[in-house]
């Protein structure tokens, strides 16, 4: 069989001390500045991304930079930690353009290559947490191919995080260009998203001009890298986010009485959650297992991230609707945080590719064709 | 004396290679060989086969004599001794017992099988009705236990038996080992839903265990127990795997070699349980890393759930998959295996054999209990067994 076989280093399915820490910094900063109430009070104010939390997280402990080496302004870190942060963001699901601007888009600029010139400029800014690009690519795309304009003119929609981002990287059949938010001949207009915490826009480009980063070969390539990477740490998002369905699931069904005893005595409850824990446990290995393929640059990387998509996609949507249905009336409530993890996992599990779109590049890798 | 470190591990194991050439030497005389230097199982004390060493240096001993194509005990013959007797006798044995017992268990010379289940006691294990009554020194056992592999090989057996039916279950029970050489020992192979019998029934009638032969105090063999349980757990989902190197191993090749066999909806099934095998091994190499980095997580509960599911949905989608071919069934004659391979042989005996595997060790709704209670630390169901005598209760 000439299908990927195993290679040789064992990937570190583990965390480090290093990343451990830089999990608690994270979750200090989003236990302050974005609980519940006030997440779910952004969601319906004209200002759903808070501007504070995003200069402490990108710029005060540096998340922005993580991918970026030093030398262009960045941590010099990998996807690895950069996991651990998309772990806590999905913890918390506080609107933060940090996959679309600190992930794909940082991806698609290193993935050109560029030590100098406007790519790398760029890359320094948003390492440095200045400013935001996002690709200007719709959300559910999972690879380059059918998300390009000829030229910049044209709509390009649903783009996540495009009412958050200062640039907008746009491949078009000439090229890839960075094209600013507010120049001339460019809308970015808001969607109703089914997901609140991740504003959506449609793109409008009418005669808009830009900067040409790449040609349209080396464009298509850095996109396709960029969206590899999106979903592959989308995985630890969608792990964190649940993670939490599950703890606020247990803490709830300990804590209500009926029938006089806890809900969460019931076998029937028990099993359920017992089974999700199983499941969130197993989305953690292929999650850190996409992440460290990422960062090592394994040749598995590929396999590594869509059996990451294809599996944690269903978990984080698991585990959100046993959360509202485990929470019984107060779940189906806009009070209580449950129905934003609902959307965000729904929504993931479209994100960058559904969990079917990945289970066909399994079958491409592994060599099991359909019929 | 400080533990030994890898090099000296190493340095220790050539000198054994070095002292009886495996090509020279008997296959017994060179395994006792290396259970008197220590090379056995290097985490067990010094003097009882180990070194002190921390278990993770094993590989560095098993690379050594695999080198060297030194013969192995056979680890897959003996599982229960190695498995689930040698930590218990290691956790609560006397130096006697330890001393008696431990060295011809791992060299081989003497297999061990488990008679704990007993037919109206499954699940429920601590409600076991099988008896040892005080009689002078000893004691005198009667009962019936079920699902005993290896019994018509093992010259002992790990036994728990009720010594005090006036207590609640939990707290009348004690633990022996068994002589399966005494005449009141009766062994009867079990037949199972494959054809063949992997399994035993034991009958126990009037047999007698000298009280130097009990593990652990009088009344507390339930928490020793519980050390034979834990380990059959970690044993049974524990193993490493390389891809597809589960039950989706045949399946994926089957897929590949007879694209005449593909259909759309095997197609999505295969995917989707391939992805989840892969996720399978991939959260079984964690564990491991755990392990190994000295922070074992309570994942370990979770595989065997994991595997018994997977195991069963594979092999079935397998009979399905083979079509004409899975109407038909390799051989119903009755045999009794000594090595039990879950993967082995046809796509209806794995598809069969897989049901046990929600049900062994532990159900999958126990295992869930388990999980839901230890990990989760979600709140028991309200019991009505905890604080009645054992003779009371319903049955």
């Amino acid at each position: 069989m000439t299908a990927q076989t195993q290679s040789g280093q064992a990937p570190d399915l583990l965390y480090s001390e290093a990343e451990e820490d830089l999990r608690a910094a994270v979750r200090s900063l989003l236990a302050d500045r974005a609980d519940a109430p006030t997440v779910i009070a952004r969601t319906e104010s004209d200002t759903p991304y808070d501007p504070e939390l995003w200069k402490a997280l990108a710029t005060g402990i540096g998340a922005a930079g993580l991918l970026v080496p030093e030398e262009l302004g960045g941590q010099g870190a990998t996807h690895r930690e950069a996991a651990v942060v998309l772990e806590e963001l999905g913890r918390s699901v506080a609107p933060a353009p940090y996959l679309t601007s600190s992930v794909v888009a940082t991806e698609i600029l290193l993935a050109l290559g560029a030590q100098d010139g406007p790519a790398s400029a760029l890359l320094t800014e948003l390492a440095e947490g200045r400013r935001v690009a996002v690709p200007a690519v719709p959300f559910a795309a999972a690879s380059a191919a059918n998300a390009r304009l000829d030229s910049l003119d044209g709509v390009v929609g649903p783009v996540a995080d495009a009412a958050a981002a200062d640039v907008l990287l746009v491949p078009t059949a000439d090229g890839l260009y960075a094209v600013e938010t507010d120049a001339p001949g460019v809308r970015v207009e808001p969607l109703v998203a089914l997901d609140l915490t991740r504003p959506l826009a449609t793109v409008t480009l009418d005669g808009a001009s830009g900067t040409r980063l790449a040609d349209a070969d080396a464009g298509r390539r850095a996109v396709d890298r960029g969206l590899l990477a999106g979903a592959g740490l989308l995985a630890s998002e969608q792990l964190g986010l649940a993670e939490w369905c599950l703890t606020e699931t247990v803490r709830h069904t300990r804590e209500r009485h009926q029938f006089n005893r806890p809900v969460g005595s019931f076998q029937a409850l028990k099993h359920r959650m017992a089974q999700l824990w199983l499941e969130v446990v197993s989305a953690r290995a292929a999650a850190r297992n996409a992440a460290d393929a990422l960062a090592t640059g394994s040749p598995d990387t590929p396999l590594a991230v869509a059996v990451a998509q294809a599996y944690c996609s269903k978990v984080a949507v698991h585990a959100a609707e046993e959360c509202v249905q485990l929470h019984g009336g107060i779940g189906m409530t806009w009070e209580h945080p449950a129905h934003l993890y609902l959307k965000r996992a729904k929504a993931d599990a479209t994100a960058y590719g559904t969990a079917g779109r990945h289970r066909e590049t399994v079958a491409a890798l592994m060599e099991l064709p359909a019929p | 004396m400080t533990a030994p470190d890898a090099a000296e591990l190493r340095r220790r194991t050539r000198e054994l290679l070095a002292a009886h050439p495996p090509a020279t030497t008997d296959r017994t005389d060179f395994l006792k060989a290396r259970f008197d230097a220590g090379l056995a199982w290097v985490h067990y004390p010094v003097g009882l086969g180990g070194l002190d060493a921390p278990r993770s240096l094993q590989p560095v001993v098993d690379a050594e004599l695999v080198a060297a194509d030194a013969p192995d005990n056979d680890p897959r013959r003996i599982g229960i001794g190695l498995g689930m007797a040698a930590p218990t006798i290691l956790g609560f044995g006397t130096d006697e017992q330890k001393e008696r017992f431990l060295r011809p268990l791992w060299v081989g010379e003497e297999v061990w099988c488990q008679l704990f289940s007993e037919p109206g006691a499954g699940s429920d294990l601590a409600a076991l009705g099988t008896r040892a009554v005080r009689d002078g020194e000893g004691w005198v056992v009667d009962g019936q236990k079920v699902w005993t592999s290896s019994a018509h090989l093992a010259r002992w057996a790990i036994l728990i038996a009720r010594t005090d039916p006036d207590v609640p279950k939990h707290r009348g029970i004690s633990y022996f080992i068994c002589d399966m050489t005494d005449p009141g020992v009766e062994v009867r192979p079990l037949r199972q839903i494959t054809g063949e019998a992997e399994f035993n029934e034991v009958f126990l009638t009037g047999v007698r265990i000298p009280d130097n032969r009990r593990l652990g105090a009088v009344g507390e063999g339930w928490k020793v127990a519980q050390t034979t349980l834990m380990n059959e757990r970690v044993s049974i989902g524990g193993s490493r795997i390389p891809r597809e190197g589960g039950m989706i191993g045949p399946v994926a090749r089957t897929w590949r070699e007879r694209p005449e066999l593909r259909t759309h909806d095997l197609h999505q099934r295969l995917l989707t349980l391939w992805v989840e095998a892969e996720v399978a091994r991939l959260t079984g190499e964690r564990l491991r890393q755990q392990l190994v980095a000295g922070q074992p997580g309570p994942e370990g509960s979770g595989m065997k759930l994991a595997f018994a599911r997977l195991n069963q949905e594979i092999s079935g989608l397998e009979v399905e998959l083979l079509g004409d071919e899975g109407l038909l069934y390799g051989d119903w004659t009755m045999r009794r295996p000594e090595l039990v391979d879950f993967t082995g042989r046809d796509a209806g005996y794995r598809y069969l054999r897989s049901k046990g595997n929600s049900i062994e060790g532990g159900t999958s709704e126990v295992l869930l209990n388990i999980v839901a209670e230890r990990v989760l630390a979600l709140p028991s169901e309200p019991r009505n067994d905890k604080d009645v005598a054992w003779k009371d209760l319903s049955r």
